[in-house]
């Protein structure tokens, strides 16, 4: 085995958005297939978990706009969100045939 | 039913999803001469797909005999192990088999991506039409029977006498069918996934191997931040495929993010050991069916059988879910044959599938998986207290420093009942053997 120097590494905390530069994505630049359908439900939400457990982090609360933003180009298509919303307030379909995440190896 | 059998789009099978159990559903029905159309998605069979990367020989040759000889396989896996992690300290156990280095093989380890156009390829060798880039957005119904889909293109309707929904985890389609109840948090884990590239050497001097081996580590404890799930390490030809997942129920309660538990996961010092030097290539997500027997749907209506992930066929505590697929595709092809020969595609012809499954080892497995779940879940101190007392009892006992044997066990036992009481301790080891052992 070789022995490999261990350099001082930075912090462990690679953001997703570094990760996703690998990920290849064919965008449907017309329409999100992701769609918040009340925001005034989640305004009342007092946890917005689906800002927390989506593992690409599409949706973000925006405190200005009092709603929930969401960067659909980036979403990996899991469908947490569709099951983890505690209101049901995410409508999910699949993105157009031959658009969204493209995997080289999955 | 004069206008189906004039019309040029009408099928046999139409099979929705070109994943595992997609895929062997319409490789069988075209090897058996039917007239079998697979619809995909994505751009090419594969690029939607992702497991954790292990899959089995024997139950892949229920669909193609020798299909390891011809497959792109990454490594045959001769090593599984397991580890406990607690802090910097790792409880390990593994088993290695030589036996299983040669043929005929027991697993591989796979990329989908690269694996399912193969298997895609063998299905249209067969006989089957593959339509890709193409979404199938309902069902249609006639007279209370589903005799079709309609997909996104235009002219899009697609008519079969069974369609058999092969569309993984969050199977929209059998949702439209109305069979499909909306899964819940605690039914289903999300499970985070990266491709880790690395030079052959450098893989087969970490992990003990030589060129044609392979190995999986599944690590427990620590790895998950304490909620239910596991993360796992596996072997490719020339990258890792490492990952880790817990239930969605976790993520919500705990607000952790699945990147972070990622980051987390690497950062464990026995696990950066392992990758160091490695690089990142891919970063995926997916959801995987954990409720076992108790959170399955109806798995066939009139016309329509659903299969694989679709129908919640998962066993993850023995990581299987690709054979699941794979044999219930099975299932569901030697039905449809059965059902031409009938001439009968009406819900009671059909429930023979789900005859064949309760007939099977998957149903008595899954009706298992569901009792462990749910004890596991109601057990958290199998997460955290257990793990730790075990750990802290191995560092005592193994660390030498000149005190009595008998000293060390009645601290251990303080040290124990100071946790637990003798009873709950008993009581949970006798719940857990149940839980595991049905």
């Amino acid at each position: 085995m070789t022995e490999t120097k261990t350099a001082p590494e930075a912090e462990h905390t690679a953001r997703v958005e570094d990760k996703l530069y690998n990920v290849r994505f064919k965008t449907d630049e017309d329409q999100s297939h992701l769609v918040v359908m009340n925001s005034n439900l989640c305004a009342q939400c007092t946890d917005k978990p689906c800002t927390t457990f989506c593992p690409v982090s599409v949706y973000r609360w925006e405190t200005g706009d009092r709603k929930i933003s969401v960067s659909y180009e980036k979403c990996v298509e899991c469908g947490a969100c569709r099951i983890g919303c505690p209101y049901f307030n995410i409508e999910w379909r699949y993105p157009k045939g031959g658009f969204g995440v493209q995997y080289k190896f999955g | 039913m004069g206008r189906q059998i004039s019309n040029p789009e009408h099928f046999d099978v139409v099979v929705v999803g070109a994943g595992l159990a997609g895929t062997a559903a319409a490789y069988l029905l075209a090897k058996a001469g039917m007239r079998v159309l697979c619809i995909e998605r994505g751009e090419d069979p594969g690029t939607k797909n992702v497991m954790g990367g292990i899959l089995y020989r024997q139950p892949t040759e229920k669909i193609i005999p020798g299909w390891w000889r011809d497959a792109p396989v990454e490594r045959p896996i001769v090593e599984e192990r397991f580890w406990l992690v607690t802090g910097d300290a790792v409880i390990q156990a593994g088993f290695r088999s030589n036996r299983y280095g040669e043929e005929p093989y027991n697993a591989f380890s796979v990329l989908r991506v690269k694996f399912d156009r193969w298997f895609a390829d063998q299905a249209v060798a067969a006989g089957a039409v593959l339509v890709t880039n193409t979404v199938v957005e309902d069902v249609i119904r006639e007279d209370g029977r589903i005799v079709g889909v309609r997909t996104g293109r235009e002219e899009g309707d697609v008519y079969a006498n069974i369609v058999i929904a092969a569309d993984g985890v969050n199977s929209l389609l059998s949702k439209k069918a109305g069979l499909h109840p909306e899964l819940t948090p605690n039914h289903v884990a999300l499970a985070v996934k990266e491709i880790v590239n690395m030079t052959r050497e450098k893989i087969e001097d970490r992990f003990c191997l030589t060129p044609n081996e392979g190995a999986t580590i599944e690590i427990f404890g620590d790895s998950t931040m304490n909620m239910l799930g596991y993360g796992f390490i596996y072997t490719n030809r020339d990258s890792l495929s490492i990952g880790v997942g817990a239930l969605l129920s976790d993520f919500i309660k705990t607000k952790v993010n699945p990147n972070d538990l990622m980051e987390h996961f690497k950062a464990i010092p026995m696990v950066r050991k392992l990758l160091e030097g490695g690089e990142s290539k891919e970063y995926t997500a997916h959801l995987i069916p954990e409720g076992g027997a108790a959170a399955m749907p109806p798995v066939y209506a009139g016309g329509m059988l659903v299969v694989g992930d679709a129908a919640g066929l998962s066993n993850p505590i023995y990581r299987e879910g690709s054979n699941l697929a794979l044999l219930s595709a099975k299932m569901a092809t030697e039905t449809c044959i059965d059902a031409h020969q009938r001439g009968d595609f009406s819900a009671q012809s059909l429930a023979q599938y789900k005859r064949l499954l309760d007939e099977s080892f998957i149903m008595d497995d899954l009706r298992m998986y569901s009792k462990t779940s749910e004890f596991f879940q109601r057990k958290p101190e199998f997460l955290e207290i257990y793990p730790k007392l075990l750990s802290g009892a191995l560092h005592d006992l193994l660390t030498v420093d000149s005190v009595p044997k008998r000293e060390k066990q009645r601290r251990l036992l303080r040290q124990v009942l100071g946790q637990r009481a003798p009873w709950t301790i008993a009581r949970d080891m006798v719940g857990a053997l149940r839980a595991l052992a049905g």
